[in-house]
């Protein structure tokens, strides 16, 4: 709607570039103390980023999926290419839910809301249990079932496999044991613990190495773009 | 009672009892169930995003009202938030109209998203790698066994990400090619990070297992809300 | 000396952030860049991509928003780059509502530059985004036309000439999801690839990395792990095609100033350590009259 009010390539690079470095020092100025240019910049994010996600799902789930299949011809001026489709009743069940999850704002209807949430987690408990048993729970454990003595393709014995399936296996234990609270960890019990929180030690520090990895990633993706802003203002 | 506990709760175990039972008859009308739930719980998240816009609407406009300490920053989010949503809604300087791309460049929605979300979301995020510095430095301590093997992985997991721990082992005879920074780094990853994140995936698994057992059968209720 | 060093743990934290930010910037200016190597993690994906006969069909997906565009972003192109070049059919889709301008940057810089003539529709699609999480991938599991009706420019699916052999989402021949968090490679894996036995490859952020070993190599085929991870593909896809080195080596670019913090990390964490033991060794004992 309103194509006059387009703005031209070169407007929007330059109102990214200016506004975008602005909001971004502000941010950054955090690292000093906190101050209202950072408390500013944090407000308007909230508020930009809610109405993003709501435009988002009402023009790419709610208009093509629910209006555009409840009763097709209402998005003709939007979608014109499934106007004409059949219409799909059923899509009442999905309308008439997510106003119960709406009702949720009003504290008088407000337990109408629950229908809503009862599907949602009806869907998502059903789903879950499932594809976590398959994927997280007997996957798993199938590939963690590796020989202890392992060979070549030429059946030479393999030393550097045996000892990586044999590590991963124990440690998948001892891991395992570790969060076994239902019996005391004394004796061997106990010393298979301790070779579990070793484990999970050497996870958390690699876990911790690309954590690193990945915030300066970031930072550097920020930089380069003051590093552009900058080369604007000169050039 | 029925109508704010017990009527959720059914509708609730309907719909997780016919999407197990879909993963073994696939055929209608359970398989037919399966796909119309998946589209439904689609739109109502759809319906959740006005929800959650709705919400903090309504949060910030009371805490205006009531001049509370910091409202002028609930204007800033009020404002921000209106006119994202009426340029996106509304496809404000779209060149192609109602039909255009809602993200189409140039338009007033685009604008939004490059100039204000993308900077502000962007620099949120990358700001933390100045805390995991100021982290690695004041409280990474090597006081036991545990914080030692944990450090010494991280110190060899950073050299081995990056070209100086290649260049490091570099002169290491091939019979030995093993014990170099880069081999060591991905041996952690694959063998011993694979050990223990399988460890806690198993037991994330069953917690998450049981869990949706005890929602399904409705023993679990505590996502109503209280009763 | 040892108290000087004692002293050193007590540094003011706003001097730890500008020797960070100068770790990153000088490296940007002073254009460092470091040759990469692939591992086999990412090398797995790599030749996943080359060993696919021409016209295959791959669903990829820019799950993940602007927050983690440094990582992310390399990959998506790398990957595109690798699959239009190879004549594969490439099928578009994400699962974030912040995806659809990452595949709209994807195009710009990738098929409007170097594949100027290939054909929205016959040879790639933007099928855009679609809410509901896994909900969409398991929608999408036993009816691939129900999850995405439409495409990002609103055209039904039917219409499209490449959407005709998709109607599950077993019909594609390699998914390769993109992520940053939740939904993303997992629910790709859990929802998407071990029902309908459809390889999965994974491109996601560092952090989420080390959380996706378990499930390499068995339901993840690879996995590119951070900006090292995009470095690494774009590493292979230079190697093999040197025509792309102008266009396809933004990660390894971005290599420099990660090496030289990297460095300045592990040094923090080992001054960190000697300060402290050094304050341990000044502490009186008890009892003992000074």
């Amino acid at each position: 709607m309103a194509p006059e009010l387009v703005f031209s390539p070169e407007l929007s690079r330059q109102l990214e570039l200016w506004v975008g470095a602005f909001l971004t020092l502000m941010i950054f100025s955090f690292l000093y103390k906190d101050n209202p240019f950072y408390k500013f910049a944090e407000h308007l994010f909230v508020g930009v980023s809610a109405a993003y996600w709501m435009v988002q799902g009402f023009w790419g789930t709610l208009m093509p999926n629910l209006f555009g299949k409840l009763y097709p011809p209402m998005v003709r001026f939007a979608i014109p290419q499934v106007a004409d489709q059949p219409p799909d009743p059923y899509k009442l069940i999905p309308l008439v839910f997510g106003i119960f999850l709406l009702m949720r704002l009003i504290p008088p209807v407000a337990v109408t809301a629950r229908l809503a949430m009862g599907l949602v987690i009806g869907f998502a408990a059903g789903t879950n249990l499932t594809r976590y048993l398959q994927s997280d729970f007997v996957a798993q454990i199938d590939h963690t079932m590796m020989p202890m003595v392992a060979f070549h393709p030429d059946g030479s014995f393999a030393l550097g496999a045996s000892f990586n399936n044999l590590v991963l296996v124990t440690g998948v234990l001892a891991g395992l044991i570790y969060f076994f609270f239902s019996a005391e960890h004394k004796g061997l019990f106990g010393k298979a613990s301790r070779y579990g929180i070793w484990v999970l030690m050497v996870a958390f520090g690699a876990a911790f190495g690309y954590t690193v990895m990945a915030r300066i990633s970031l930072l550097t993706g920020r930089m380069s773009f003051l590093g552009e802003w900058i080369r604007s203002i000169f050039s | 009672m029925f109508f704010r506990i017990w009527l959720p709760v059914i509708v609730t175990s309907i719909v997780g009892i016919v999407l197990v039972t879909a993963l073994y008859v696939p055929h209608d009308p359970f398989g037919k169930l399966n796909g119309d739930f998946s589209e439904y719980f689609n739109i109502i998240a759809a319906f959740a995003f006005i929800l959650g816009a709705g919400n903090l609407f309504k949060i910030h406009l009371d805490k205006i009202y009531r001049k509370t300490k910091g409202w002028l920053f609930s204007v800033v989010t009020v404002a921000g938030f209106l006119i994202t949503l009426v340029a996106g809604l509304l496809k404000l300087g779209n060149t192609g109209g109602w039909e255009g791309d809602v993200v189409q460049p140039g338009s007033w929605f685009a604008i939004a998203y490059d100039s204000m979300f993308t900077p502000l979301q962007a620099t949120m995020f990358s700001i933390l790698a100045f805390f995991v510095a100021s982290a690695s430095y004041r409280a990474f301590r090597a006081k036991n066994t545990e914080a030692t093997l944990l450090l010494a992985a991280a110190l060899i997991i950073l050299l081995g990400r990056t070209f100086v721990g290649y260049w490091m082992t570099a002169w290491m005879p091939d019979s030995l090619e093993f014990l170099t920074i880069p081999a060591l780094s991905n041996w952690i990853m694959s063998v011993v990070n694979q050990a223990g994140q399988r460890a806690i995936l198993i037991g994330i698994g069953l917690g998450v297992i049981s869990t949706s057992l005890k929602v399904i059968l409705g023993i679990e209720r505590s996502y109503l809300g209280g009763e | 000396m040892a108290s000087g060093l004692a002293k050193l743990g007590n540094l003011d934290r706003r001097i730890i952030y500008l020797l960070i930010a100068l770790a990153v910037v000088i490296p940007l200016l002073l254009k460092l860049v470091f040759p990469s190597i692939t591992t086999p993690i990412v090398q797995n994906i790599f030749d996943e991509v080359e060993a696919l006969p021409p016209r295959s069909k791959v669903l990829l997906t820019a799950d993940y928003g602007p927050s983690t565009v440094p990582e992310n972003q390399p990959m998506l192109e790398a990957v595109a780059r690798h699959c239009l070049h190879k004549g594969l059919r490439l099928y578009v889709a994400t699962i974030w509502a912040t995806g659809p301008p990452m595949i709209e940057n994807m195009s710009e810089n990738v098929i409007q530059r170097d594949f100027p003539d290939i054909v929205q529709g016959t040879e790639w699609v933007n099928l855009g985004y679609k809410a509901g999480n896994q909900g969409v991938i398991n929608s999408a599991y036993s009816d691939f036309h129900n999850a995405f009706p439409t495409d990002a420019r609103g055209n039904a699916v039917g219409s499209i000439p490449m959407m005709a052999e998709i109607k599950r989402l077993e019909d594609f021949d390699l998914i390769v999801a993109i992520g940053s968090g939740f939904p993303g490679v997992k629910e790709w894996i859990q929802f998407g690839g071990d029902p309908s036995g459809v390889p999965v490859a994974g491109g996601v952020t560092a952090v989420e990395a080390p959380l996706l070993y378990p499930y390499y190599p068995g339901q993840l085929l690879g996995l590119m792990g951070g900006l090292q991870g995009a470095a690494e593909y774009e590493a292979a896809l230079v190697t093999a095609y040197p025509q792309f080195e102008e266009t396809s080596t933004q990660a390894i670019q971005n290599m420099g100033p990660q090496t030289v913090a990297h460095l300045l990390i592990i040094t923090f964490i080992l001054v960190g350590n000697i300060a402290y033991f050094a304050a341990g060794r000044e502490k009186p004992r008890l009892g003992v009259n000074r």
